[in-house]
């Protein structure tokens, strides 16, 4: 092993330079393949999730009520994945037949989930829950209903909060998806768990390189859509134009059109 | 007009934060509600829109009971301002002001450039428009939300504390913009405050609340200052209070004589020949300051030989202007100008002693001793509505 450090590296960037293990042969897929099954297994999941925890985490933020939902959903984190996917797998698989491997995706994907949920649940509630008071007070104040003050006022200033739990949520699911493999599915995790039962260690590492680095591009991802959408007045991120424009004076009329242009905001 | 029937609140754990309330606040006039922590005024002002439902009685817009009306309805007439103006911090400032149009329907361009001639109203730039409320001043943000609770021209305006988190220069500023805003707009206004100098400045008429939710005295700034209902409202509306009500007697023709004069830039005449302090104006006879002759004869009139402490009366303007020009005035001669700031001459204190004295005000009614004892301050006052008992 006193070696092994930097032959090792080398042979890890010679295992990731091999068009053959990107493209793949006849009889194994290749790292695109694999990638775009990682990514679908993380995307499905991550997807479900948000339809179930956005909303969750909005109405129990707005409500006060069901705080305890949160708490529990965070228990839920401690099952340990594989145990849980296994006993899934067990328990859904009998129910296919024939060629179909919904058998191992929906265990597989349901596990995902309930790890993807309570982030982006407790970041959604802690974002409404901490919209200053004084704003909300204001929203009903000036007549908005219940419905208008979520969608409104608590949803945009929660924004920074509810995307940071997606954010940790899809790291989580990138590193897990890896399980899939453990269960004869693809993704990423193909090559690590191949690469152990091979003794293979440039492809066993690789695979795990890839799998950080898709985690680092997603995050840079989900952090450019976080600029997009969270307001510049929440996230403190004042464009320098603006500030110039404010300098100059006398350009009133400009500024109306300009205005009217940018009507962004929700 | 807005119209407290017999309103009680009590909280659910047993608070009664306003008891038995019986009030009108005029249409078109400025109500504030005044009074220590804790004597339920933001409770009250806030049963108004129904941010807080009262436990008993009901409160009237015009003709309407109030609980009849859809709560989001209701809020939408009425102009709400907060202490810490409570912007939306996610939207620009012309988006913040165009919120209750753009509820009611109102077109985003016609909202947004209504808006932008709101923020100039309010005294500010334009500039702001674009800006978020995290980039603007505690008193900025105060007007944008003075801008926003306008939007939609409602008729009657709810503030709590709006100028109460700035500092005192901003706060007079905001006053005095606030006052010629509604000289032009006639709302319909409850202030609440728990400072009785903003309360005598801005209320067409004050309702003093107590601890418990009561009403102590409901009058005009200048009644409560000259007949406090009882020892409470006494001890709140506080010190200097004959001298304050002087504020509010207007119109007199101020007693002046003619008042020897030097030009700025011609030269000091010798000791001998003048009084020690001597007017200095400018060429239009607008009173600069005065000089010093013993120290100044001989030297050319300049600014800084000027002595500026004294300050002016304006003819037919209050008589506390008249006695305080007397008063700062080193040569113990007020100086009384007209309109447009001309010096007309110079009256003497017990000049407008007796015109105090004269005053069919409630000082004056109260006799010689009260009147006489103006400017010694409140023991004089307070003595005579001891005896006077509640009006
Ligand atoms: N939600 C509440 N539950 C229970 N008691 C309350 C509640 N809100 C206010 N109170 C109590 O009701 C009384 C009146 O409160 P309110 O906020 O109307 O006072 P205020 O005159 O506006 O005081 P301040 O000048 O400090 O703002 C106080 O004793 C307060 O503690
Ligand atoms: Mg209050």
């Amino acid at each position: 092993m006193a070696t092994g450090g930097p032959r090792m590296i080398g042979n890890v960037i010679t295992w990731l330079n091999d068009p053959s293990h990107w493209r793949g042969t006849g009889t194994t897929d290749g790292i695109v393949t694999q990638l775009e099954r990682h990514i679908s297994y993380v995307g499905i999941a991550l997807l479900i999730a948000m339809l179930i925890a956005v909303p969750l985490g909005l109405l129990i933020g707005h409500t006060g009520r069901g705080g305890s939902a949160v708490s529990l959903a965070n228990a839920i984190r401690s099952i340990p994945s594989i145990g849980l996917l296994i006993l899934l797998v067990v328990i859904i698989s009998p129910h296919f037949h024939g060629r179909t491997q919904a058998g191992f995706i929906i265990p597989t994907e349901i596990v995902l989930m309930l790890l993807a949920v309570p982030p982006i649940l407790a970041g959604t509630y802690a974002g409404v829950e901490n919209v200053d008071p004084a704003v909300r007070d204001a929203a009903y104040g000036m007549g908005m209903k219940g419905g208008q003050v979520l969608l409104k006022v608590e949803l945009p200033n929660s924004l920074p909060l509810v995307i940071s739990g997606v954010r940790s949520a899809a790291l989580q699911l990138i590193a897990t998806a890896t399980i899939a493999s453990f269960v004869p599915l693809g993704g990423l995790g193909r090559f690590i768990y191949d690469g152990l039962a091979q003794r293979d260690f440039p492809q066993m590492i690789g695979g795990g390189v890839l799998v950080a680095l898709l985690a680092l591009l997603v995050d840079l991802l989900l952090a450019a859509i976080q600029r997009i959408l969270v307001s510049p007045g929440v996230s403190g991120r004042f464009s320098k134009r603006a500030d110039r424009r404010r300098g100059a004076a006398g350009e009133a009329d400009s500024r109306v059109a300009a205005v009217d242009e940018a009507g962004v905001t929700v | 007009m807005i119209r407290f029937d017999n309103v009680t609140k009590r909280y659910p754990d047993g608070t009664v934060a306003v008891d038995s309330l019986d009030l009108t606040a005029e249409t078109g006039k400025i109500t504030v509600f005044v009074g220590p922590s804790g004597c339920g005024k933001t409770t009250s002002l806030r049963m108004i829109n129904r941010m807080i439902e009262p436990t008993q009685g009901s409160i009237w817009l015009d003709d309407r009971d109030t609980s009849t009306i859809a709560t989001h309805e209701l809020r939408r007439r009425i102009g709400y301002v907060i202490q810490h103006a409570g912007l939306f911090p996610h939207r620009t400032i012309v988006d913040n002001v165009a919120t209750v149009p753009l509820l009611l329907g109102t077109d985003r361009k016609k909202a947004r450039s209504d808006a932008m001639d709101l923020l100039e109203r309010v005294g500010l730039d334009r500039g702001f428009a674009k800006r978020y409320p995290a980039q603007l001043s505690g008193g900025q943000q105060q007007r944008v939300g003075v801008a926003r609770a306008l939007a939609a021209d409602p008729p009657v305006m709810l503030m709590d504390e709006p100028f109460s988190a700035v500092d005192p220069v901003v706060r007079e500023q905001l006053q005095d913009e606030f006052l010629r805003l509604q000289d032009d707009l006639g709302k319909t206004i409850v202030f609440v405050t728990h400072d009785i100098d903003e309360a005598i400045k801005l209320g067409d008429r004050i309702a003093v609340l107590r601890v418990g939710g009561h009403l102590a005295q409901l009058a005009t700034p200048a009644d409560l200052l000259a007949r406090p209902a009882d020892a409470f409202v006494a001890g709140f509306v506080g010190r200097d209070r004959g001298y304050r009500a002087l504020g509010f007697s207007e119109g007199h023709e101020l007693p002046h004589h003619e008042e020897p004069t030097v030009r700025m830039g011609e030269t000091a005449p010798a000791a001998s020949e003048a009084a020690e302090w001597l007017l200095a104006v400018d060429g239009e006879a607008h009173p600069q300051g005065w000089i010093n002759v013993e120290q100044t004869a001989g030297r050319e009139v300049t600014e800084e030989l000027l002595y500026r402490g004294g300050t002016l009366a304006t003819q037919g303007g209050s008589l506390r202007a008249a006695l305080d020009a007397c008063l700062s005035s080193p040569s113990g001669r007020g100086v009384v100008v007209d309109e447009n700031h001309r010096l007309l001459g110079s009256a003497q204190l017990d000049e407008v002693v007796q015109l105090i004295k004269s005053e069919p005000g409630p000082a004056g009614a109260d006799g010689d001793t009260g009147t006489g004892t103006g400017t010694q301050g409140t023991s004089g006052a307070t003595a005579a509505v001891l005896q006077k008992g509640p009006a």
